[in-house]
C-alpha cells in the first residue's frame, strides 16, 4: 500500500465515524456532514501529496530539452506562481490568446520543455491506476494562491470576449435532455438528490465558494481533480460529448466562472465529497 | 503616427464594435461555431449532439426567457409531435415506475449503448414520502394523484407532460423523455401509473 492508499484508508475511517457521529442528529444534511469533516481535518486535506508532486515536476528537468518549468511564464512575469492563479484565465501576448491554468501549462510544457501537446492531452486527468502531471501541476499552482484575492480581468478585449462567449456556453442547451449548465446552476437553494447545487449565474456567494474551492480532492475517488476535470465531468453528466482538453470552449467557460469568483479569497485547493 | 499605429489603432476599433450589445448576434455565432469545434465524440455521446434544435437555439438565446408569440408557437409545435398511446390507456405499473424513478442513469458517455436509461425522476421531485434523498429542481409531485384524482383527463396530462414537458413550457428544465426516445411509451405509462394509482406510494 502506498502513501497515498494509507492516506485515503485514513480519510475514508475519518469520515466513517464523522458520519455516524452525527447520524445521531436528524436534520444534518450531507454537506453539513462534508463541512464538520473539512473541518476535522483541516490541517492536512490530501491534495498536499498532489501539490508536493507538482512542486517536484515543476523543478525537475524533464522532458526532450531536459528543462524545468521555473521560467514557466503565468502572466506574472517568467517563474512567478505566487498569485498567478487567482488572476487567471487571461490573455497572453506570447501565444495571442486567453488561457486558463491548464492550458498556459500546456504551452510551458511544448515550449520549454518540448513535450508533445497531443500526447500531454491524451491523458490529462489523474485516476486511480495512473497520476497526471499536468494535473499534478496544476494543484501546485493553485496552491500558491491560497488567501489571495480573486482578480480576472476583463480589460483586455479578447478576455472580454472569452467572458461573453463563456456566459453563452453557460446557457446553451443542447442535447438528448436539453441541458445547459444553466439547467442545474442558475437557481439558489437547490439540490440534485441531496447534493446542493452552486447559483452561478446570479448568486455571488455561491459562484465565489464553488470557483475558489476547485481544484480539490475528492474523497469518494481518492484523487485530487482539477478545473478542466470539473467541467468534463459536468458536461457528461449534461448529456454533451466531450469538450476538448484546455480548449476555447473550455477555457471561455472558465474566464465566465472566474469572473463572477472575483473578489472572494481563493481558498483551494479544496476537498469535496 | 506610423502606419503600424493606425493599423493597431483600426483593429481595436473593430475589435471594440465586435463586442458591444448590438453585435450580440456575431458573439452567438461565434460561441456555435467554438462549440461545433470543441466537443468530440465519446462513448453513445457523439459530437452532433451540440447541434441544436429550433427550441433549444430559442431557449439558449432568450436564457429562457422567449418572447411569448414564440413561446406559443414552439409549444404548439411540440404538442403537435406528441405520440400519444394507440390503445388509448395511460396507466401503467407504479412498481416498474418507482424503478425507473430511481434510476438516474442514461445517455452519458460513461454509459453503454445496451444500458437502459432511468427516468431521473427523484433527480429534481420528490414523489414517494419513503425516499427522502430526493432532489428540488422541479415541484414536489409527493401525492400528486390523490390531489389531483385519477381521471382520464389528469391520466393524459401526466402522459404528456412526460412524454415531452416543452410542450406545456417552452423552456422548461424537464428533458422531453418521449419526445427525445430517452423513454418509451410502455415505460412513460409505468410513470403516469406511479404518480395516479392510489396504490403508489406517491399517494400514500
Amino acid at each position: 500500500m502506498n502513501t497515498g492508499n494509507v492516506n485515503k484508508v485514513i480519510l475514508m475511517l475519518a469520515l466513517t465515524a464523522s458520519c455516524s457521529a452525527q447520524a445521531a442528529e436528524n436534520e444534518t444534511t450531507d454537506s453539513d456532514r462534508i463541512a464538520a469533516y473539512r473541518e476535522m481535518i483541516s490541517d492536512g486535506n490530501p491534495a498536499e501529496f498532489d501539490e508536493m508532486r507538482g512542486e517536484e515536476l515543476w523543478k525537475t528537468a524533464a522532458g526532450p530539452n531536459q528543462a524545468t518549468l521555473e521560467k514557466c511564464d503565468l502572466g506574472k512575469g517568467p517563474g512567478v506562481v505566487k498569485g498567478a492563479y487567482a488572476e487567471l484565465p487571461r490573455y497572453f501576448k506570447d501565444t495571442a490568446k486567453v488561457q486558463d491554468l491548464e492550458s498556459r501549462l500546456l504551452t510551458c510544457m511544448t515550449s520549454l520543455q518540448g513535450l508533445k501537446e497531443d500526447e500531454i492531452a491524451a491523458k490529462p486527468f489523474a485516476s486511480n491506476k495512473k497520476a497526471s502531471d499536468i494535473s499534478s501541476l496544476a494543484t501546485y499552482v493553485v496552491g500558491q494562491s491560497k488567501g489571495v484575492k480573486m482578480a480576472v480581468s476583463t480589460k483586455h478585449p479578447k478576455a472580454k470576449e472569452a467572458y461573453e462567449i463563456g456566459k453563452r456556453i453557460f446557457n446553451y442547451r443542447a442535447g438528448p435532455y436539453d441541458f445547459a449548465c444553466s439547467t442545474c446552476h442558475a437557481t439558489s437553494g437547490v439540490r440534485i438528490r441531496m447534493q446542493d447545487l452552486p447559483n452561478m449565474r446570479s448568486n455571488k456567494k455561491d459562484a465565489q465558494a464553488a470557483y475558489t474551492t476547485w481544484p480539490a480532492y475528492r474523497v469518494s475517488q481518492g484523487l485530487t481533480r482539477s478545473f478542466q476535470w470539473r467541467l468534463n465531468d459536468c458536461f457528461r453528466q449534461q448529456r454533451f460529448p466531450e469538450p476538448k482538453f484546455a480548449s476555447e470552449a473550455t477555457v471561455a467557460l472558465t474566464t465566465f466562472l472566474a469572473v463572477s469568483a472575483n473578489g472572494a479569497k481563493y481558498d483551494g485547493p479544496g476537498l469535496k465529497r | 503616427m506610423n502606419a503600424k499605429q493606425i493599423f493597431k489603432m483600426i483593429m481595436a476599433a473593430s475589435f471594440a464594435a465586435a463586442i458591444l450589445p448590438a453585435q450580440a448576434a456575431s458573439l452567438d455565432a461565434k460561441t456555435a461555431e467554438i462549440i461545433k469545434r470543441d466537443f468530440r465524440d465519446k462513448g453513445i455521446a457523439k459530437a452532433t449532439r451540440v447541434n441544436q434544435d429550433e427550441l433549444q437555439a430559442a431557449c439558449s438565446k432568450y436564457v429562457d426567457n422567449v418572447p411569448a408569440k414564440l413561446k406559443h408557437k414552439l409549444e404548439a409545435e411540440q404538442e403537435k409531435a406528441v405520440k400519444w398511446p394507440a390503445d388509448g390507456k395511460y396507466m401503467g405499473d407504479w412498481k416498474a415506475g418507482e424503478k425507473l424513478a430511481q434510476s438516474g442513469r442514461g445517455m452519458t458517455w460513461s454509459d453503454k449503448p445496451e444500458d437502459p436509461a432511468g427516468g431521473n425522476c427523484y433527480n429534481c421531485h420528490q414523489l414517494s414520502a419513503k425516499e427522502i434523498a430526493y432532489g428540488t429542481i422541479g415541484p414536489s409531485l409527493l401525492h400528486f394523484g390523490k390531489t389531483r384524482g385519477n381521471t382520464e383527463e389528469t391520466q393524459r396530462y401526466a402522459y404528456g407532460r412526460i412524454y415531452n414537458a416543452k410542450a406545456y413550457n417552452a423552456c422548461a428544465n424537464m428533458p422531453r423523455f418521449g419526445h427525445m426516445g430517452i423513454l418509451t411509451e410502455a415505460q412513460i405509462k409505468d410513470l403516469v401509473a406511479l404518480l395516479l394509482d392510489p396504490e403508489s406510494p406517491v399517494n400514500k
